[in-house]
């Protein structure tokens, strides 16, 4: 966090100085304070609030002028449920990702290695569907699950998320799965193994890149999905972690307690920095890969 | 870029005898998929079809009975919407919805080039970047709401570096000023990391030839950089789109539910099947998703736009004329 200074970002040396070398690097580095700048200060923000004490809430020093915990005390109060929330967050979206992968590598599998008829337009299906709406996904099914009482479980919550997790999984995979050597397949097969045998020995552990880069980004997917866990659960002690976060009244308080929202933002979304420093290059080459091939 | 997921036709002529059981074994593979796909996305939307049908109003019968529960109307549900009693909430739900996309959508795009040129360029800071940038992608939406709600906050951050006093998370222009900016702030590095990407397949040769050429920088952009990464950039456009259009959590997080400044189809929709207007809702999810389906088919069309892949000759064929072009 030390590399945010406050933002005084040069403007550009005027163009008209051809000067190359000199010039051109300034405007590099400028260019990278830029993007660093935009990308983190609000995050850095709400770092810092979070830190701040309730009395000095509304100070807008660039760091606190005394750090404290009392916000994530707030957070983690037993009245605000907010630990079961996580707990709750990381289940359906653990589940989620795992149901999306074990589809998503059959179905994968198939449309990349396989030859069959109208496989483009299955594809074309697959990607179709992640484009849905989510609203148009929940309201129908609010009503079955009311029906059958799945309101307030788990399930309620996993099974509509499959409808994104899904397509992302299968999309993901067939480009990895493409882009491994039919050779090594054709040989294993020569020397006398299974198609099926071929697939579990020789291609899945080829792929096993390709189907963490999957799981990665499908857990961050259903880590942050809001509108299917908002409709299908309203008992505290189902909810997700993004939503008891919209929900967050604090303990108390009648003013909206900012210094615990930002906490509890905070909370939500170190998970997920952590996982983008360690596996920054696998989830940048999963994200563009579909759209450059 | 061999590996084209366009697979146009099945070859037909070339008998394949190595393929012939894989046609069973493909259909046992995607069979899973497909069933659930089925439940989660082919059930909901027929079940919404036929729930729009019908509506839960209690009335009296014709014999004067109270009757509660659903009566069919046929597409009275829809009437109602598009010139009823509900159609001044629809059509500001339609607009919100399309002013939303379309000023968030153009400004993500200029943005991420913007930023895709910028880390380009930068040669050291680019595992910092690669990971800065990501992430206001990863911060859940609702987060990102929380967080804009607290930097719009009337004497927070925004209003002291503006050194203004307005009230963003109100009513009104401000709010939908406030639900662009987050939205903005949020997706641009995503359209920035795909046209990255795009660049980054371009060969250094081209630029060689076009400085060569004496190209000024401006107009190899121009003329190399912007047609070479136009295929990354629809996808990603295409991809903002069809997202932007079923805007739910940022609006709803940071502003509210029925703030009728913010309020997007998502919200409108969601908003009447928490009242238990099912009949509505389900009216209103429809219409988002023939919506949505419209903008992609006319993006596609119009744009050519290429999301399943791009065949080999059409990209080679693209960057040679850009090579010419700039060397003109």
């Amino acid at each position: 966090m030390t590399t945010i200074t406050a933002p005084t970002v040069r403007t550009a040396p005027p163009a008209k100085r051809r000067r190359k070398g000199t010039g051109a690097a300034v405007l590099r580095y400028v260019g990278i304070a830029i993007v660093a700048v935009y990308c983190l200060a609000p995050f850095y923000w709400m770092l810092v609030s979070s830190f701040r004490r309730s009395g000095d809430i509304f100070d807008n020093s660039l760091l606190p002028t005394t750090w404290s915990l009392e916000s994530y005390a707030q957070v983690f109060d037993s009245s605000t449920m907010f630990g079961t929330a996580l707990l709750n967050s990381l289940i359906v979206a653990s589940i989620t990702t795992a149901l999306a992968l074990v589809l998503g590598i059959f179905a994968a599998y198939a449309i990349a290695r396989l030859n069959f008829p109208f496989k483009s337009s299955i594809l074309a299906i697959v990607i179709a569907t992640s484009m849905f709406p989510g609203i148009s996904v929940v309201v129908p099914l609010l009503r079955l699950f009311s029906d059958i009482g799945w309101i307030n479980t788990y399930q309620a919550m996993i099974v509509p998320s499959l409808s994104f997790a899904i397509p992302l999984a299968v999309w993901n995979l067939t480009t990895f799965m493409k882009q491994l050597p039919f050779e090594l397949e054709q040989a294993a097969m020569i020397d006398g193994c299974t198609k099926w045998q071929a697939f579990r020995l020789v291609l899945l552990p080829l792929a096993a890149p390709g189907v963490f880069t999957t799981a990665i980004l499908t857990f961050i997917h259903s880590w942050n999905e809001f509108i299917i866990a908002l409709s299908m659960v309203n008992d505290p002690a189902i909810q997700t972690a993004t939503v008891a976060i919209s929900k967050f009244t604090g303990a108390s308080d009648f003013q909206a307690p900012y210094g615990a929202q930002m906490a509890a933002g905070v909370v939500v979304t170190i998970p997920l920095v952590i996982m983008i420093l360690l596996f920054q290059r696998r989830i940048v080459e999963g994200l563009t890969s579909g759209a450059t091939k | 870029m061999t590996s084209s997921l366009s697979v146009d036709a099945p070859r037909t002529g070339t008998p394949r005898p190595k393929g012939k059981g894989e046609g069973s074994m493909a259909t046992a593979l995607l069979s899973p998929t497909f069933i659930v796909l089925a439940l989660v996305i082919a059930y909901p939307l027929l079940s919404a079809v036929y729930q729009s049908m019908f509506s839960s109003q209690s009335g009296l019968d014709a014999d004067g009975f109270v009757v509660e529960g659903e009566t069919f109307v046929g597409i009275a549900n829809y009437l109602d919407i598009f010139t009823g009693s509900d159609s001044p909430r629809f059509y500001n739900a339609l607009w919100n919805t399309s002013f939303f996309t379309f000023v968030s959508v153009s400004l993500e795009t200029v943005i991420g080039v913007a930023f895709a040129v910028m880390m380009n360029r930068a040669f050291k800071g680019r595992a910092f970047l690669r990971a800065a940038i990501l992430v206001p992608w990863a911060i859940p939406t609702a987060v990102s709401g929380l967080l804009w709600r607290w930097i719009f906050q009337s004497n927070g951050i925004a209003n002291e570096l503006l050194n203004q006093e307005i009230l963003w998370t109100a009513e009104g222009m401000s709010a939908q000023i406030a639900v662009i900016t987050a939205e903005v702030w949020k997706t641009a590095p995503f359209i920035g990391l795909l046209v990255l990407a795009g660049m980054q397949i371009i060969p250094e040769e081209v630029y060689e030839a076009a400085k060569l050429d004496g190209a000024s920088g401006w107009r190899q952009f121009w003329s190399i950089t912007l047609p070479l990464v136009r295929p990354a950039l629809l996808v990603a456009v295409l991809f903002r789109l069809l997202d932007s259009l079923r805007m739910f959590d940022l609006p709803f997080v940071l502003i509210g539910p029925r703030k009728s400044s913010v309020e997007t189809l998502s919200i409108l929709a969601w908003d009447e099947s928490n009242q238990l207007n099912y009949g509505a809702a389900s009216a209103f999810s429809i219409i988002l998703v023939i919506y949505v389906a419209i903008i992609a088919f006319v993006f596609i069309k119009l744009l050519g736009a290429n999301v399943a892949g791009d065949s080999e000759e059409k990209s080679v064929r693209r960057m040679r004329t850009a090579r010419r072009k700039a060397a003109r």
